[in-house]
């Protein structure tokens, strides 16, 4: 229940972590928060040769916010996420996610672009950038690139992230006006991973029909899975109660999760589905849904 | 490679030539010597090994000492300190209210539930055990837990 050895580095600038990263390849392994890392060193399930640490590389941490939407620094504390004012008022999903996530102790340690960069289809920052359309941002000495939320997460615990490139930021785009967002999840103890949950973003134009939908679910494959089904049946209707329910029922046709201890798959299935509904009929009805 | 690492841990700095990967928890307890911070699953699942990292409750099984220079350290054992062996407030709840049985997981509750008390913030039942939900304890079922929370807030509310 210790870590291994290996070679510790902490840079304080992005440009050495960059090096660090390009002379060690896939020998090296960035620290942030340790949440997730640290427990996997301490049961020997990760065995890096050198550990480049990126919390001591200040402008990684931070929330700005720009005329197109928030810039969330990758080494942002998940608990300053939880306590901004500016994310609160701009994105109530990110707001209403994070206290799912883990407790308290994890959460002023653990980051925003660890959450993502681990990429457990059972976390919920994946879900919830999933569906508010965030864009990544990561470096490497061969420069920046941007890649959709959609697009980052490959497998369990896999990304598109390369060897020498680093997770700096996430893009997390205004909404349009009339959007509503819920997030719900089942987990059988606070704070525990959910055995399912889902994320939804509908925006309704001026008749209240709905214009624009996002539904994401949460442990519901490898990766955080976009209904585009449930998607398609929402955009265009007035979302009721039956819509709801329909969209919900449509969300987990195409899904096969994973049974376990916890619950089979049927089981896990028929969870996502009613907090798929849940948060569907929520984020419809006036008053209720958080405005964002 | 060893790494050469000054660490402040209740207002004490402690250099020594560690291992990098030596865990904040075991710098705490092998290193400084101050054993009230325990340790339980090492690996950020039972709490029992909380304490407070520039005031904020952390697990220390979960961060590398390294990681804790230039940061002020906090442990159980500060929460008594200078007081001329009188218990902390929220220790003293937790004493009359029976807040513990085997008192293993007891330090990591108090450096959780410390920072909340001082804040006064007013937290109703349900709240104490969204708070506490990270702290595992296998004896007192909570009840008492939370019994003694109440009183703490009660009591810092009432100063």
């Amino acid at each position: 229940m210790k870590p291994p050895p290996f070679e510790y580095r902490d840079p304080e600038t992005l440009e050495e972590t960059l090096a660090l990263l390009a002379e060690h390849g896939d020998d090296a392994k960035i620290l942030a928060g340790g949440q997730s890392l640290i427990p996997l060193l301490n049961f020997r399930l990760a065995r890096p040769e050198v550990l480049v640490d990126i919390n001591r590389v200040r402008p990684l941490a931070g929330i700005d916010d720009r005329p197109e939407g928030l810039r969330i620094g990758a080494a942002t504390r998940q608990s300053a996420l939880e306590r901004s004012s500016q994310v609160a008022a701009q994105q109530p999903l990110l707001a209403e996610v994070i206290r799912y996530v883990a407790h308290a102790q994890i959460r002023n340690r653990g980051t925003v672009g660890g959450s993502l960069a681990h990429a457990d289809p059972a976390a919920e920052l994946p879900v919830a950038m999933t569906a508010l359309d965030a864009s990544l941002i990561a470096s490497s000495g061969r420069g920046e690139r941007r890649i959709a939320a959609e697009e980052f997460f490959v497998s369990h615990l896999t990304t598109v992230l390369e060897d020498d490139e680093v997770l700096i930021a996430v893009d997390v785009p205004r909404a349009p006006a009339g959007t509503r967002v819920a997030f719900e999840e089942f987990a059988r103890r606070h704070g525990d991973y959910a055995l399912g949950g889902a994320a939804v973003v509908l925006t309704a134009d001026a008749a209240g029909a709905c214009s624009r939908a996002r539904v994401t679910l949460l442990a519901a494959g490898d990766v955080p899975v976009r209904a585009h089904a449930a998607e398609k049946l929402l955009v265009g209707a007035v979302v009721d109660a039956a819509v709801a329910r329909e969209a919900a029922a449509a969300a987990v046709r195409d899904i096969e999760p994973v049974g376990d201890g916890h619950g089979d798959g049927d089981y896990r299935s028929s969870v996502i589905e009613a907090m798929c509904d849940r948060a569907i009929a929520r984020a419809a009805a006036p008053g209720e849904g958080k405005k964002a | 490679m060893k790494r050469d690492v000054e660490i402040e841990i209740n207002g004490e700095t402690y250099a020594r030539t560690i291992d990098p990967r030596m865990l904040l928890s075991d710098f705490i307890r092998h290193e400084a010597r101050l054993t009230g911070t325990h340790v339980g699953c090492e690996h950020g699942i039972c709490g029992a090994c909380t304490i407070q990292l520039d005031g904020e409750p952390v697990r220390s099984c979960t961060m590398l000492a390294a990681q804790a220079e230039g940061h002020r350290v906090r442990t159980v054992e500060a929460l008594a300190a200078g007081s001329g062996g009188e218990l902390h407030p929220l220790q003293q709840a937790f004493h009359e209210a029976h807040g513990l049985q085997c008192g293993f997981c007891t330090p990591g509750f108090l450096m959780t539930l410390e920072p909340l008390v001082a804040r006064g913030e007013a937290l109703d039942r349900e709240q104490i055990r969204g708070e506490i939900s990270g702290n595992l304890c296998r004896c007192t079922s909570y009840q008492q837990i939370v019994d003694a929370v109440v009183l703490a807030i009660e009591r810092h509310g009432g100063e």
